[in-house]
């Protein structure tokens, strides 16, 4: 076949990078572009960074978010930031363009919002409780009626517009739960603070001694706060998540109307667009095959690691491995595959049984309301039967409403996950649902995922035998020369080990076969074995670990065998041990064939395995452990894990993950070890148990504070102190929570910073 | 008691210009980088070259 232009053109290097999908108008003419940024770790960067891009041209501001990791640059209309790339990238930071997904964009609105409301709320308690403070003071000395009846009346002028502002997002929640025929935690809240206000205005309005205003605002600010803790702890998740994925850096090379090659970020492509793809790249969008045939590693998207050749016609899916030849592939609009057909099927379904969970603090909620409408409803006909007048009835009932008003029920929960949440964070797990912890907690079986789970993503060296050293010296600088993916995955292990990975000067590559250069003279070959003239050491390799792959290295007539393949995780057999031991039934399911799949799953200790899954096959071995009554953690990280991770009672996937996996998965774990996955567990079980407590606090708080209302005792003072003395235990409570696991090993550390580093480094560096 | 209604208003005034002081500092940002702004005061580059203490470790230029 001869070679095309478009083919031909797929050159070593783009021609230019194109940002503009990430830049954003903003005032005056300007527009901005959000860069993550890799390699900050400390106060000193923060000046370095803005500036070593000061003065680029077309930059008029640069700001970075120590928090967040974010560089936010401000540039003139027509400004190119790649200038400002190229600078942090000599400094030593990687940098890449960023957008908020509509997850994070709408969360963080959702934070200012609630933080506003929380600040009025605040505002309103502090000035009223001024005033109530004069008025208990006064009633038990010489406050004259009119005086007091100024402060209600002062405090109800306060108090109306704080609740009817503040107090929006739980009565919109409660009249979504009464259509939906639910009663949530919102309704008794809704009803508490409504009451409140209602019969204290009614009060002020006849000159009477109590009013409740404090109590109703107070009640808003504390529940507030609760709510803004929740949306903290997952927005900063969020973020380090949403670098991490930014940072992979996955560009696709779109071949232009002119021939030419820009590099473009993934997010960018259009459907209709050619895409150039060089061997050893993961191909970065679904597409159909123009040009060129090449073989096709899907092992990431479908766990199969057997290679699929494909021609022109062939239907190609992004995040798969381009192997051996160079492709031309147009992208289509969505994904239209088969595969990703069934996996969205099946993803409909896991997901609407997963909406019928219902949170720890919503299944209290349920029996709280009902009880404690009863009670006050029970008090009001009590006290009337006992023949006290209408209002002296009406009056304790409401505060039975208000002193049993779920203050301390509605910290119980978000408070324990704030503090877990960032002990999971130490320990390398970052948690995206809020409701995942309980989830994680009740889990008692734990399905794993072989490919790109158990194992690591890339394939590493799994024997080098009696390879001499300074051969594997010289693959690790030829290997630097090749496309392969093979090649370039024994470059990345070698240069992990700290070898010289220089490229050789005269170095070519053979396509197919391998690399060719001189050093002193002497020739030197990295390739296939027959290349290399090693076929009985590369067979007797092979003959010990069918699995592998071999690869050949020669220096004049020395030649050695190296073998690669994926290998496990270094703590995956122990990762599996600690989960025996915390009682979890551990289980491997794969798309793999038998092969792998037994010798995978025996390694690292796991009797029960089940090979060549379909997705469907996934899902249903989990509806089958389901309907035995077992509560089903998943692990896994590819497209065709995405419906079982759904349809798991809860999920967890590594962050080199597949998008779809990542987005179905309760919580991510960063960094190349297992162990995190038996720490979520032994954290969340910790944390699950101290929400428990938590909520029986509340309770027996509960069982104190009601009779004593019931009996007509509770002044607004008591009202006050009860309810800010029970939120303060149920949070200083929430605090044991947190405290490391045994024997884990920092994740957060930072990694030495280098220029341009490797990707699969980068899952490493998270902040 | 003629003076409460002076105390009163100055009261509630100065709250509402602490709230409006928060407001406004949610609005411009300054929540968005707790961490950020506790290390940026650390930073002696904006001093006059003389005022600046010396380092031992040079930073890289």
């Amino acid at each position: 076949m001869s070679v095309s232009p478009a083919l031909a053109a797929i050159g070593p290097k783009a021609d230019r990078i194109d940002y503009s999908a990430f830049l954003t108008p903003a005032q005056d003419g300007a527009c901005r572009i959000d860069l993550a940024i890799d390699g900050v770790t400390c106060a000193a960067c923060i000046r370095e960074i803005e500036d070593g891009v000061a003065g680029a041209p077309g930059l008029r501001a640069a700001r970075l978010n120590y928090t967040t990791r974010r560089l936010t640059l401000q540039l003139d209309a027509d400004g190119d930031p790649a200038e400002a790339v190229a600078r942090l990238e000599r400094l030593g930071y990687r940098a890449w363009p960023f957008t908020q997904s509509r997850e994070e964009a709408l969360e963080s609105a959702q934070t200012k919002d609630l933080l506003t409301r929380l600040g009025v709320a605040a505002f309103a308690t502090m000035n009223i409780m001024l005033l109530s403070v004069s008025v208990w003071s006064g009633n038990v000395s010489d406050i004259d009626p009119e005086t007091r009846d100024l402060f209600h009346w002062i405090s109800a002028l306060i108090a109306i517009p704080a609740v009817a502002y503040s107090g929006q997002p739980f009565f919109r929640a409660a009249i979504r739960s009464i259509r939906a025929g639910a009663l949530g935690m919102d309704v008794p809240i809704s009803l508490g603070v409504l009451l409140a206000v209602g019969v204290s205005l009614w009060e002020t309005a006849h000159s009477a001694t109590h009013a409740y205003f404090d109590s109703a605002v107070m009640l808003l600010a504390f529940l507030l706060a609760g709510r803004v803790l929740d949306q903290a702890m997952r927005k900063r998740t969020r973020a380090v998540a949403g670098n991490l994925v930014a940072l992979r850096g996955d560009t696709a090379r779109r071949i232009d109307a002119d021939g030419g090659v820009t590099e473009i970020p993934v997010l960018a492509v259009k459907a209709g667009e050619r895409i150039a793809v060089r061997p050893g790249d993961r191909i970065a969008v679904d597409g159909v095959v123009e040009e060129g045939t090449s073989e096709i590693d899907a092992s990431l998207v479908t766990g199969e690691t057997a290679h699929e050749p494909v021609a022109p016609g062939a239907r190609v899916h992004s995040g798969t491995l381009n192997v051996s030849g160079a492709l031309v592939v147009r992208a289509t609009a969505a994904a239209e595959s088969s595969l990703v057909a069934e996996v969205n099927k099946l993803l409909d379904a896991a997901l609407l049984a997963k909406s019928r969970y219902v949170q720890i603090a919503d299944r209290a909620a349920r029996l709280y309301s009902p009880v404690v409408h009863a009670t006050a409803l029970a008090t009001a006909l009590g006290w009337l039967a006992w023949g006290a007048d209408a209002h002296v009835a009406i009056l304790t009932a409401v505060a039975v409403l208000i002193i049993t008003c779920p203050c301390a029920l509605g910290l119980a929960v978000p408070a324990v996950q704030v503090v877990v949440s960032g002990a999971l964070f130490k320990a390398g797990v970052l948690l995206g649902a809020g409701d995942g912890v309980e989830r994680i907690a009740a889990c008692d079986t734990v399905v794993f995922d072989k490919t790109g789970t158990l194992t690591t993503p890339e394939a590493r060296i799994a024997d080098r035998a009696d390879a001499p050293d300074d051969l594997v010296g010289l693959a690790a600088r030829l290997a630097q020369s090749s496309s392969h993916p093979l090649a370039k995955a024994l470059m990345l292990a070698l240069s992990r080990e700290g070898r010289d990975t220089s490229p050789l000067a005269d170095a070519r590559e053979e396509p197919g076969r391998g690399v060719l250069a001189t050093l002193d003279g002497v020739e030197a070959r990295l390739g296939s074995a027959d290349f290399c003239g090693a076929a009985d050491e590369a067979a007797s390799a092979l003959a010990a670990d069918p699995d592998a792959t071999a690869i050949a290295v020669a220096f004049g007539d020395r030649r050695a065998v190296l073998t690669l393949r994926q290998t496990l995780r270094e703590d995956a057999a122990e990762a599996v041990a600690r989960l025996s031991a915390l009682g979890l039934r551990v289980l491997v399911v794969s798309g793999d064939r038998e092969g792998p799949v037994s010798r995978a799953a025996a390694a690292v200790g796991v009797a029960e395995w089940h090979a060549g899954a379909k997705p469907g096959d996934k899902t249903a071995l989990i509806e089958r452990l389901t309907q035995e009554g077992r509560r089903v953690l998943m692990v896994g990280d590819g497209l065709n894990d995405a419906p079982a991770l759904a349809a798991a009672h809860a999920s967890l996937s590594p962050i080199s993950a597949s998008h779809l996996a990542q987005t179905c998965a309760d919580a991510l774990v960063i960094g190349d070890r297992l162990g995190p996955v038996a720490d979520a567990v032994v954290l969340t079980r910790r944390a699950l148990a101290v929400m428990r407590q938590n909520l029986w606090l509340a309770t027996l708080y509960n069982l104190v504070a009601v009779p004593i209302a019931v009996a007509g005792f509770v002044t607004p003072l008591v009202a006050a102190l009860a309810m800010s003395g029970s939120s303060i235990v149920v949070t200083v409570n929430a605090l044991r929570a947190q405290g490391g696991v045994r024997g884990m090993p920092p994740v957060a550390a930072a990694p030495p910073r280098r220029v341009s580093p490797p990707r699969t480094r980068l899952e490493e560096a998270a902040p | 008691m003629n003076v409460i209604l002076y105390l009163l208003p100055i009261a509630l005034g100065l709250g509402l210009l602490g709230l409006a002081g928060f407001l406004w500092s949610l609005k411009k940002g300054q929540y968005e980088d707790l961490e950020g702004a506790a290390l940026r005061v650390l930073d002696d580059d904006d001093l006059p070259e003389a005022e600046r203490p010396r380092r031992v470790d040079d930073r890289r230029a």
